[in-house]
């Protein structure tokens, strides 16, 4: 373990990230944006949860700065008079958590599928890359308003708004694995080529133990950097999809569902509901983004062997 | 098993039977169509990397294959290896036929024969360190094997090929590629196996260090009483290593012979005009046996015998009738026609 620490701290990655200051930025940025979220229960001023803790009366106040502000409401209060820093805390955790695990579903079906389809070859392969095509021609949104409305119609929207974050990770995780898929199948094909697996079949390993154990890890680069970007694609997709209104509700809002919400009050001058979490939005997909670029330089194997 | 069974000291511990193997060339539905006297026709072409191949490694030995890029010596390698399913023919392992087997009842012939690489940048797995290298195919042959007993087995096999065993946890790329190859001679002799197939193993390596790493398999090869198929395309190589050669054309054999024999008196006219491209160094002006055309391709093979085409002493019998491999007056085998006949001496 401390072997490996001491690799990681004499390797080249963290030689260029020091010397990066774009990548140091976005990593302290999105690192305090993810600890901020993930800390909400403790920071937050209020819990936007608990509709005891919420009065109507609150409703509409713009940020303290302003005229009319509130000291307690720091960046003003929303349509239903909850804390505005408050919700936005609490929607990051919401966004994070669903791009994090829709990713991580990605990765499970992309993994498996393009593992076998680029080893296993012949059949498999076509069949699975063209059920990856055909994945790939539907949008992603496209898929995920057709399902998730069909289940608000089908089984009311009560429970909807329970299952609506396990509803979110599973469309958006199902919808994106081709990327994924076809990533790893590309870096499988080249990687089976190479003697080493060979050897390991020469000692007479099976497929599985091949695959997973020495194929699998030489094509975690590509995977890495994809998975970034990837991350970013799900946070703005389930936004999108609750600014459509078939994300998450109003009562657990996301970002995407704030932006929403507060988007019918704009024109009434009440700027600050979407403008926070939309800049809260930005800020978090841009930063995931210059990472992955970032990522994607350091392991480009023209650039850096080995 | 037949029931002519011969006691294991003399048996070949590896004979390969008739072996064919041929690769489709995978085109597309469309593409394999043709027209052909006003039908459509549907036409698929392979390549026929080896053809009728008949080869015994005597328990031992050091089996050279030689033969130009392409001859199909490193497919020979592969499918008696396992790496690749025969077309035809069979593979026997000391008496065992071997290309048929399931994998489960494979796996104890598995860990009698090894396989060493051509290209030691490859064949090690970059994020694996040596240590897990090595103890990789020790632990899949041994299961129940403990820490303490695989750590020391691993210390000694890095000491005989001459690696520091305190570099184990270090990783393929900290090293230089003789060292690399030594690390994967070392594989290969974890499992203590009995037959060891190298393929190019030091056509990579710098010249240098290509003595070493062949004094090293050698030095194996008479502690651990090894058998080597040796795969290569170095002449010199071969006069030094083997003790019998064989050497092929189009994937099939020409000539079989102990490497004094052919290095002296080579019969077949392609093993002549090999030996005499070997660069000497010596005051008389050399005598160059020069082959007009190129090696025919294996996708549309030559009729009859397969150097018709480039041999000075071909005749129309050559040109329709596929030579077999005879044994000859002085020992080696001869696929020829012309040696038959007596034309040739």
């Amino acid at each position: 373990m401390i072997r490996y620490w001491q690799l990681f701290k004499e390797s080249a990655f963290l030689y260029r990230f020091r010397r990066d200051k774009v990548a140091i930025a976005s990593f302290s940025v999105l690192m305090l944006l993810v600890s901020l979220s993930f800390l909400a229960p403790l920071i937050a001023p209020f819990d936007p949860y608990d509709p005891a803790g919420i009065d109507i009366m609150d409703s509409d106040i713009p940020p303290s700065w302003q005229e009319e502000g509130d000291p307690r409401f720091s960046l003003g209060t929303d349509a239903q008079g909850r804390d505005m820093l408050s919700t936005m805390l609490y929607g990051t955790r919401i966004s994070i958590t669903i791009g994090l695990f829709a990713v991580l579903l990605q990765l499970f079906l992309g993994i498996a599928l393009g593992l076998a389809a680029g080893y296993f070859g012949g059949r498999i392969d076509s069949f699975l890359m063209r059920l990856a095509d055909i994945q790939l021609s539907f949008s992603t949104l496209m898929v995920a308003i057709v399902v998730l409305a069909i289940f608000q119609a089908s089984f009311g929207t009560e429970l909807y708004n329970d299952l609506a974050i396990f509803m979110l990770i599973l469309v958006i995780g199902i919808a994106e694995w081709p990327q994924y898929a076809r990533t790893v199948r590309a870096s499988v094909l080249a990687e089976k080529k190479k003697e080493y697996v060979d050897a390991v079949r020469v000692i007479g390993l099976g497929s599985g133990r091949i695959m997973f154990r020495h194929i699998l890890p030489n094509t975690l680069s590509p995977i890495l950097v994809i998975s970034t970007v990837q991350v970013a694609n799900a946070i703005m997709s389930e936004a999108a999809l609750s600014f459509l209104g078939l994300g998450m509700p109003v009562n657990k809002p996301s970002l995407g569902s704030l932006i929403n919400s507060g988007f019918e009050y704009i024109l009434s001058g009440s700027w600050w509901i979407t403008t926070f979490p939309a800049l809260v939005l930005i800020l978090l997909v841009l930063v995931i983004n210059l990472l992955g670029d970032w990522l994607r330089d350091v392991l480009n194997p023209k650039l850096y062997k080995d | 098993m037949s029931g002519t069974e011969q006691p294991s000291a003399t048996r070949d511990l590896v004979s390969i039977k008739n072996l064919s193997k041929s690769f489709p060339l995978t085109k597309g539905f469309l593409e394999q169509l043709h027209f052909q006297g006003g039908r459509l026709v549907r036409k698929r072409e392979s390549v026929k990397a080896i053809n009728g191949v008949n080869l015994d490694v005597k328990r031992g030995e050091a089996l050279c294959v030689v033969g130009e890029s392409g001859c199909g010596k490193s497919t020979v390698a592969r499918v008696v290896m396992g790496l690749l399913q025969p077309t035809a023919g069979s593979i026997e392992y000391d008496g065992q036929r071997i290309d048929n087997l399931p994998p489960d009842r494979l796996l104890p012939v598995r860990r009698k024969m090894q396989m060493i690489f051509q290209n030691p940048y490859a064949s090690l797995n970059p994020r694996m360190t040596v240590q897990q290298t090595l103890e990789e195919p020790m632990r899949f042959h041994n299961p129940g094997i403990g820490n303490g007993e695989l750590r020391d087995k691993v210390r000694t096999v890095m000491d005989s090929v001459g690696v520091d065993p305190s570099w184990t946890e270090r990783f393929p790329h900290e090293f230089s590629g003789g060292q690399r190859q030594r690390i994967s001679i070392a594989r290969a002799l974890m499992v203590d196996p009995e037959f060891i197939v190298a393929d190019e193993p030091i056509s990579a390596l710098d010249v240098s260090i290509q003595a070493q790493v062949l004094n090293l398999m050698m030095d194996a090869m008479e502690q651990r009483s090894l058998t080597y198929l040796f795969i290569t395309h170095d002449l010199s190589v071969v006069e030094h290593f083997g003790n019998r050669v064989a050497v092929m054309y189009l994937g099939a054999l020409c000539e079989l012979a102990e490497t004094r024999t052919l290095f002296e008196s080579p019969r077949h006219p392609y093993t002549r005009a090999l030996i005499s491209a070997i660069p000497k160094l010596t005051r008389e002006r050399p005598s160059h046996i020069k082959l007009t055309g190129e090696v025919p391709t294996p996708i549309n093979l030559p009729s009859g015998c397969f150097f018709h085409n480039r041999c000075v002493y071909a005749n129309d019998r050559c040109k329709v009738e596929k030579p077999p491999l005879l044994q000859t007056d002085n020992g080696s085998q001869v696929a020829c026609h012309g040696i038959e006949e007596g034309r040739i001496d």
